[in-house]
């Protein structure tokens, strides 16, 4: 493979082969959530399938592009690509269009053109060129912080557009912090505070409170003497424990949504009276319920291509977009979905194979922060289709239909392998 | 451990995900069934029924079209007020019933449609074909219901009516709101008549609009016309028979003896046909059936079951014959009646003494048939042996278990055997003289008309019977081979010779010597049954029911009849009459014993039957006095004439 790099193709044909897959079997799907009826022509551009098209061919134009600059253009002008995805976003306050409540596109004559898809990559560059940066350490605060704040930005300028799912993505830079020297304690409060979060909600702050009890009272008598931590700075966590877990609820109560509320209470089974049930079910769940048993009537192997009665009938609302998966469950059963699920491992394990092969620090954070933010998105996003996690929209990279969404996925990718490509110049 | 962080979540997660996957599709995943799919809606084509065809290929039944509005509960959109109004006044229903309906149709199941209003006229259906579309999850559906031709039969031809859930447990084909057949031919020839309602399965959005066929119809059927039916009835004999038994109860049964079909099955009192077609079917069929007092649904020519006196005694006479107990030339003396020692057994009415065979049998001697049945017990040393040989002839008869006809009600009868007095009396404890009523067909011995007629038809035969049957010819199938096997009676055939002499004499000089028909050689047997009802937990005696077995003519018969009124008192009085008559109305088409038809048109046993309901003490049999009517008119002379109209079900309008 090296010998070959040297010769010429300097790209990694894994992750190509991993993108063309993903691509071309994302289409076909189009295809079957989109078709109505006949299809006259897979390049009839009135069919969201033959926009997709158009949107792909771009992308192969978008790609030699971007494999084409010199990779040490996005090492020097990452803070400048930032700053120009942040106006962007800020200008759609003064500029943008609302599709479906939210305010998250340019209207360019008939087409739209979301720029949160593209913040996604300058993020990632923003970030990689901060921690790399050498005066950077992440062990002390005002760096941590200073981190923080680069995605903290896009993600409060998207949570004001009224574009709640995306804005979850900026979390996955945790990953990336964690992984350039983020302390331990920061990984062990993310999870507790997850864990007490749901446990508040779901057994209220009484039970909440008796677990955090027993676990910091737990690890005080368990611990080392020398490495205690003491009785008073246990008890003061566990009041931060009982405030918190209050705190959650009231913030359920009162700042979330009432949609925002059902799903949760959908996911943790909060809701115990029937008839309330039935009725959040009908309101909220339908999406859900209608993509889960597209999914259980794939069976091992599927329908068969466009043969998905759910699919064809569009009993799946947003089947092209986020829930494009429910195609591939009902039309390709497991054997698809399995398939699917294995090519985004693949695609994100190789690309954290190969960020920590980098030489250079910038190129390892990017490429991680690449990892991460595919990560999120496949997670959430399948997550949510097969009624794991509660209903978030946000799209499945390749996968779903959408201009923007398809450009800022490659972008984001291929400047990671023109990245990778070029590591053996470093030297 | 940094490093490796992000990595172990990935396949965690990716893990986790093919669990859920394996969970939802594979472990989870239910039977797939195209008629559960949300996805696919199937819209059923139902079938012409079959016609039925009388056996001289009149046609009885055939099928107007009817319109149901069918429901998908779970497919309704709730209707705003007005438009909630405009539906209900076009179904004629109110708004109560319209959410009671819906929530009926809604318990039984929200994805399967239910018959919301069944059966509209075709007014109603042009008005609201229309509309239908504004009404979510409602349909209609075109079904194809009963006309019948005639007014006739109705026992015979029964009728159609709603699948109900046992209907559909029990064979998968039924939908709610199919029809099936009830009662008679319909139900019996279900599967013939029926044919296969074809289906379409219809690809659907999620707002329901159908958006062309599923996979491209692969799997449509198209529908299967039910077979059309010619039945062995005789409609004119019928119709005639019917005739004469208005205002009488009783069954009239009468068996071609060559082939075993049925010419004529009447039962009175009967109804039209035309009663349990349409809207008004749940509402007329309640009525019928609750008639507790006249039983209009009670089949009597198949489901009266009754001791049937003096005709069982040509059965004795024939099994004494053929156990060889007695000589056709054997004398026995009648002092009238029977007498163990000075106890008198049984009684007998007036006539000359002593008799032969020939003679007991015309003059219907208790004392003569009492005696050889004596003898035949007697013969073996144990009374039970003796009373299983003689059980198996006469079962050998068609009596004392179901014939195996094809209509759908029926009852065994009785023949007593050696275990049946085991039973009653105690082991052995019984002998000859304890059951000498069956001698003449009182006693423990019943039969049911329609056994007595293939009684007859054995007799008339010399020996062998056809089962009876309803069926004639199937179209484009045959009928079952157990309707064309000869069955063998137990006796010889030259036993039977001197029975139908006796028989015959009947007729010439023993107790319907006024019944005979010119040209006609009639062989017969009188009967009269006692019965018993309870009157305020009382057991009273009410007039002897009047029966009569015949065949004809004797040499080479073409019908083989029984008669059974109830409370007619005695054998020649009604049922012989009606005999007589039905005989000659098959064989000559025409009557000239028009005296006998008067007597029966102008004689009503209806005060006889409010007897026991009008509180008051009554007389019976030779006390009682008939009622004298004006002549019935057949009102029906026409309908066979009449060319095939198909009339609208309801006549609400």
């Amino acid at each position: 493979m090296n010998r070959e790099r040297h010769r010429g193709f300097k790209f990694d044909w894994i992750i190509i082969v991993l993108f063309l897959l993903l691509v071309g079997f994302g289409w076909i799907n189009i295809i079957s959530a989109s078709h109505d009826g006949e299809i006259v022509s897979y390049f009839d551009t009135s069919q969201l399938y033959g926009k997709q098209l158009i949107f792909l061919g771009l992308t192969f134009v978008l790609i030699v592009l971007i494999l084409s600059i010199e990779a040490k253009f996005y090492e020097r002008f990452a803070s400048i690509i930032y700053i120009l995805a942040m106006l962007a976003l800020v200008g759609l306050f003064v500029f943008g269009k609302e599709i479906n409540g939210a305010k998250s596109w340019y209207g360019i004559g008939s087409m739209t053109l979301q720029p949160s898809e593209f913040a996604k990559f300058a993020t990632a560059l923003a970030v990689a060129k901060y921690m790399s940066d050498l005066q950077t350490d992440m062990n002390t605060l005002k760096d941590q912080l200073r981190a923080i704040i680069i995605i903290i930005v896009p993600a409060v300028l998207i949570l004001l557009q009224n574009d709640a799912g995306s804005t979850l993505v900026y979390a996955s830079f945790f990953f990336v912090f964690y992984r350039e020297g983020l302390q331990q304690v920061y990984l062990a409060l993310a999870l507790s505070t997850i864990i007490l979060a749901v446990l508040s909600l779901k057994y209220g702050i009484v039970i909440s409170g008796i677990a955090a009890a027993i676990v910091i009272f737990g690890a005080y008598f368990f611990r080392r003497k020398q490495k205690r931590i003491s009785i008073l700075q246990s008890i003061s966590v566990f009041v931060i424990c009982i405030v918190f877990a209050s705190g959650v609820k009231l913030f359920y109560q009162n700042v979330l949504k009432p949609h925002q509320q059902n799903r949760i209470s959908l996911w943790l089974r909060l809701e115990k009276d029937p008839v309330k049930l039935e009725q959040m079910k009908k309101e909220e769940a339908y999406n859900l319920i209608q993509s889960e048993q597209a999914i259980s009537s794939g069976g091992w192997t599927g329908k068969g291509f466009l043969q998905g009665t759910r699919t064809t009938g569009k009993f799946v609302p947003e089947q092209p977009t986020d829930y494009i998966f429910s195609t591939v469950g009902e039309e390709w059963g497991f054997m698809g979905s399995a398939f699917v699920v294995i090519l985004f491992m693949a695609l994100i394990i190789r690309i954290l194979y190969l960020a920590e092969s980098q030489k250079s620090q910038f190129s390892r954070v990017y490429g991680y922060g690449v990892a991460s933010i595919f990560f999120i998105h496949f997670t959430i996003n399948t997550g949510m289709v097969m009624g794991l996690i509660p209903t978030v929209g946000i799209p499945l990279p390749f996968f779903s239909y959408g201009g923007s969404g398809l450009w800022g996925f490659t972008i984001l990718l291929f400047i990671f392998v023109k990245l990778d490509s070029n590591k053996i110049n470093e030297w | 451990m940094r490093k490796l962080l992000l990595l172990l979540t990935v396949v965690t997660v990716g893990l986790l995900f093919i669990a859920r996957l394996l969970y939802l599709q594979v472990y989870n995943k239910e039977a797939y069934s195209i008629f559960d799919d949300t996805a696919i809606r199937s819209v059923y084509d139902y079938p012409k029924r079959g016609y039925v065809y009388d056996r001289h290929g009149n046609l009885l039944v055939a099928n107007q079209p009817s319109y149901d509005v069918m429901v998908i509960p779970r497919e309704v959109e709730p209707l705003d007020e007005e438009t909630l109004l405009e539906f209900c006044s076009l179904l004629k229903i109110t708004e109560e019933e319209y959410h009671k309906k819906l929530e009926r149709a809604n318990n039984y199941s929200p994805r399967l449609p239910s018959p919301f209003v069944p059966q509209l006229s075709k007014e109603d259906y042009a008005v609201l074909q229309e509309k239908m579309r504004k009404y979510e999850g409602f349909y209609i559906q075109k079904r194809s219901l009963r006309a019948y031709q005639t007014s006739i039969g109705a026992n015979v031809l029964g009728d159609i009516g709603e699948v109900n859930q046992r209907n559909i447990a029990n064979d998968p084909y039924y939908r709610m709101g199919d029809l099936i057949g009830k009662q008679g031919i319909e139900l019996s020839y279900e599967d013939v008549l029926r044919g296969v309602k074809g289906i379409k399965f219809i690809q659907k959005d999620r707002f329901n609009k159908n958006i062309g066929p599923y996979k491209e119809g692969r799997f449509d059927t198209l529908p299967q016309p039910g077979k059309d039916i010619t039945i062995t009835i005789d409609s004119q004999l019928q119709q005639y028979g019917e005739l004469l038994m208005t205002n009488k109860r009783g069954g009239i049964v009468a068996i071609d003896p060559k082939n075993g079909e049925i010419l004529a099955l009447v039962t009175g009192p009967s109804y039209n046909p035309n009663l349990l077609v349409g809207r008004e079917r749940n509402k007329n069929f309640s009525r019928l059936f609750l008639d507790t007092i006249s039983r209009p649904t009670f089949d009597r020519g198949l489901q009266a079951q009754y001791p049937p006196g003096s005709p069982f005694k040509v059965i004795n006479a024939l099994i004494g014959l053929q156990e060889g107990v007695v000589k056709t030339s054997d004398m026995v003396s009648c002092r009238m009646g029977y007498y163990y020692g000075s106890r008198k057994l049984t009684g007998c009415h007036h006539h000359k003494s002593p008799v032969d065979m020939n003679e007991g049998i015309a003059q219907s001697c208790n004392a003569y048939f009492v005696n050889i049945y004596r003898r035949i017990i007697d013969k073996y040393d144990d009374a039970g042996d003796a009373m299983n040989k003689w059980a198996v002839h006469a079962k050998s008869f068609g009596l004392g278990n179901y014939l195996g006809y094809d209509l759908p009600v029926g009852q065994r009868g009785r023949i007593p055997d050696g275990n049946y007095y085991d039973r009653a009396y105690g082991d052995n404890r019984w002998g000859s003289t304890y059951i000498v009523s069956n001698a003449i067909g009182q006693g423990e011995v019943e039969a049911t008309p329609i056994q007595l007629a293939n009684m007859a038809a054995a007799i008339g035969n010399r020996g062998y019977y056809y089962t009876p049957h309803i069926i004639k010819s199937i179209e484009g199938d045959t009928i079952p081979s157990k309707y064309t096997t000869r069955k063998e009676t137990t006796i010889d055939k030259r036993h039977f010779e001197p029975v139908i002499e006796g028989m015959f004499d009947v007729y010439n000089k023993g107790t319907a010597a006024t019944l005979r028909i010119p040209g006609i050689d009639i062989c017969g047997k009188t009967g009269t049954a006692e019965n018993f009802v309870r009157i305020d937990g009382e057991k009273t005696q009410l007039t002897d029911h009047s029966i009569f077995v015949a065949f004809a003519p004797k040499d080479d018969p073409k019908i083989a009849i029984a008669v059974f009124v109830e409370n007619g008192y005695w054998g020649s009085r009604f049922a012989g009459r009606m005999t007589s008559l039905m005989i000659e109305k098959y064989i000559k088409g025409t009557i000239t014993r028009t005296d006998l038809e008067d007597w029966i048109l102008t004689h009503s046993l209806e005060e006889e039957y409010a007897k026991p309901y009008s509180g008051e003490p009554f007389k019976i049999n030779g006390e009682t006095t008939l009622q004298i009517i004006d002549k019935v008119q057949s009102s029906q002379e026409s309908d066979l004439d009449s060319s095939v109209r198909i009339e609208p079900a309801s006549n609400r309008n």
